[in-house]
């Protein structure tokens, strides 16, 4: 039995492929459903209506898809330069720690169009900032950018939490660990009545469509890719290396901090422990289910909140824990991985 | 000022220096034997987690304590053969594999504990590894307590990480690791087969990070929850490279990080009205980066580590 390349990518499995991705994971969840002693189509089914069954029910899904679109991009770009970005996590939280310590007073008068592009901003800078420090660490020492952005996922929620117990603590919340709430010309405004979906969702598909045009159209797009693909034919061709990953981080960083300042301003109003339900490490897989296609990020953004929305409805009824969201999500990711493999290579007798 | 260096003469410092380690030595001792064979293994904070898990739940349910560990050996075994099959079958990326072991091992295990215990206020405690005296050693003054008075699975630790010096640099075996991760072209022109030693090495040293793990709810602690793990196998990650890939480093890495540890814990009861407790708990992050900028530089890594291997393909 050997392994071999296949001469041309066939273009039908690139979009079958994470369709057939997700049937084996929830192929393979459905065991661990049917295990635990409930009706497997039945718990799907009452996933799909959790997450989709209702006017309520769909704003919900898209509120949680937001902030996924949006990381899933971040790694999308970085993983596209071969940059591992682990740490989309942090550069979130950083991202709300700093758009909501710029948006609790406002102090210039501004406006709410002019205060909430400035808060998403400030977000997108302090992104920027907690990945062009592992990166530099990488150019410069050759230090693998992947253990120190997941290492400091933990000092960031550790700094979140210093910050909530002690300089932006919110006198008025009896003790809770959360932050003072950011003026409410600073919040976006929502997409629905009565429901949490708020502009977010725009700018997110907004981003995906800059971040598209970006790759497809300008010589940044491709030179990112080149130094992801060969760095030393990249180098050779006169693609300036390092400044090309510095761009990208810039990208991904700012990025994964705006998905942090959207959630800020659109949702909570303010930053707490529990502001991100690991949006970071979802957008991982979000980006591996859309092959790094940004469109494709979008699609694979709104699965993923299905899932996390619609196992909390399937939770309630059978009884099975909500983590089952986690182990799909996390599944697929795997069988994303032999998917993509089974469209560039087959395997010959 | 002189309370933050007494700290270091008491005896219960260096107590719990060795148990903190316990589990990062396995758990970089598991990471290196597959990165010695080119294999990085990012599953580790899953594998881990759910050894914690899967340890706790079989001993919970009755098992003998050494059966728990040998259950949780053998499941973090399986995590690494499903890593080996897709890493070195499919030579899909490392990187993302790994992290993708991490995540379904972690959910994983939080399903299955949640399946056996329901929810409750207070987690259920099983009762945990008693310390073990050393017959004679463990009555020298100071010493005798510090360092001979732990619970058996440290002492296995260090066993396990001398057996591996001595097996990585002397036996055929540890030299065919060796030379796997370094060129596996040139392994198997010596008439090793590369694939069945990364095979091996990342079963066992997936196992190795799930013994590492059940150390914490069966001996460290006595129950599982979610989140427990705390980054300790990216810790592990990071002393791998801090001990330049040598296991008797592994030790003394692992030891000097716990003593770190174990000393931020203690310098908040004497500081933690002046200096947020938060602090504290980032330096072991904040260090690890710091020892991976320092070893990085010039370190001998294993050359194909990372480089999938396919016969006959270059």
């Amino acid at each position: 039995m050997r392994i071999e390349q296949r001469e041309h990518q066939s273009k039908v499995l690139i979009v079958v492929a994470p369709l057939m991705a997700v049937v084996a994971s929830l192929s393979i969840a459905g065991v661990l459903i049917a295990l635990a002693g409930a009706p497997v189509f039945e718990a799907y089914k009452v996933i799909f209506v959790g997450a989709f069954g209702s006017k309520f029910a769909i704003t919900e899904t898209l509120t949680r898809a937001t902030p996924l679109i949006v990381t899933g991009l971040a790694a999308a770009v970085a993983f596209r330069a071969r940059i591992w970005n682990i740490g989309a996590e942090g550069q979130l939280y950083m991202g709300a720690l700093l758009a909501t310590a710029v948006g609790y007073q406002n102090f210039l008068g501004l406006p709410s169009f002019a205060l909430i592009p400035l808060l998403i901003v400030t977000g997108a800078v302090a992104g920027m900032v907690m990945l062009v420090i592992p990166l530099g660490l990488r150019l410069r020492f050759g230090v693998d950018e992947v253990v120190t952005t997941l290492l400091l996922n933990f000092v960031v929620l550790l700094f979140v939490s210093m910050m909530l117990d002690g300089p932006m603590k919110d006198p008025l919340a009896f003790g809770w660990p959360q932050s003072v709430p950011v003026v409410d010309e600073g919040l976006l405004p929502k997409l629905v009545e009565r429901s949490r979906l708020h502009l977010g969702l725009v700018i997110a598909i907004a981003l995906a469509i800059m971040v598209y045009v970006l790759n497809q159209f300008t010589v940044f797009g491709l030179e990112s890719k080149a130094a992801g693909f060969n760095p030393v034919a990249a180098r050779f061709a006169g693609v300036p290396f390092e400044k090309t990953l510095i761009k990208v981080a810039c990208l991904s960083g700012g990025l994964a901090g705006i998905a942090g300042a959207i959630e800020v301003t659109g949702v909570k109003g303010l930053v707490s422990n529990d502001l991100s339900a690991s949006f970071g490490y979802a957008g991982i897989v979000v980006a591996m289910l859309a092959s790094l296609n940004p469109i494709g990020v979008i699609f694979a953004a709104i699965f993923t909140a299905m899932m996390f929305v619609g196992s909390e409805s399937m939770s309630r009824t059978f009884g099975i824990p909500s983590f089952i969201a986690d182990v799909v999500v996390s599944l697929s990711l795997l069988t994303m991985l032999v998917a993509v493999f089974l469209s560039n290579y087959r395997i010959r007798r | 000022m002189t309370d933050l260096i007494e700290i270091f003469f008491t005896v219960g410092l260096w107590a719990s220096v060795l148990r903190i380690a316990t589990p990062l030595i396995f758990g970089t001792l598991g990471a290196l034997l597959c990165e010695r064979a080119g294999v990085l293994n990012l599953g580790i904070e899953g594998i881990m987690t759910f050894g914690a898990m899967i340890g706790w739940l079989a001993v919970f349910n009755g098992v003998d304590l050494w059966t728990g560990i040998l259950v949780a050996a053998i499941c973090g075994g399986v995590f690494g053969l499903l890593h080996a099959g897709l890493t070195v079958t499919l030579g899909l990326s490392q990187h993302v594999t790994g992290l993708g072991i991490t995540l379904f091992a972690s959910s994983f295990s939080y399903y299955i504990f949640r399946i056996a215990i329901p929810a409750q206020n207070t987690p259920p405690t099983i009762e945990p590894f008693q310390p073990v005296d050393i017959p004679v050693l463990s009555n020298l003054p100071f010493f005798g307590e510090a360092f001979f008075t732990q619970t058996a699975p440290t002492y296995l630790a260090i066993a396990v990480a001398l057996f591996m010096a001595y097996f990585l640099a002397k036996t055929p075996m540890g030299l065919a690791v060796r030379i796997t991760g370094e060129n596996p072209h040139a392994a198997e022109a010596q008439g090793v087969d590369p694939i069945v030693i990364r095979y091996g090495a990342v079963i066992a040293g997936s196992a190795m990070m799930a013994v590492g793990g059940a150390f914490l709810t069966l001996s460290a602690f006595n129950s599982f929850f979610p989140t427990m793990m705390q980054g300790r196998g990216w810790i592990c990650i990071a002393l791998v490279v801090f001990s330049t890939w040598k296991p008797g480093r592994a030790i003394l890495g692992a030891i000097l990080f716990a003593l770190f540890d174990a000393y931020q814990l203690r310098l908040q009861n004497v500081l933690g009205q002046v200096v947020p407790y938060q602090l504290f708990l980032m330096l072991p992050y904040i260090l690890s980066i710091v020892a991976l900028v320092i070893m990085s530089r010039g370190a001998r890594v294993p050359q194909a580590l990372m480089q999938p291997y396919r016969k006959g393909e270059r």
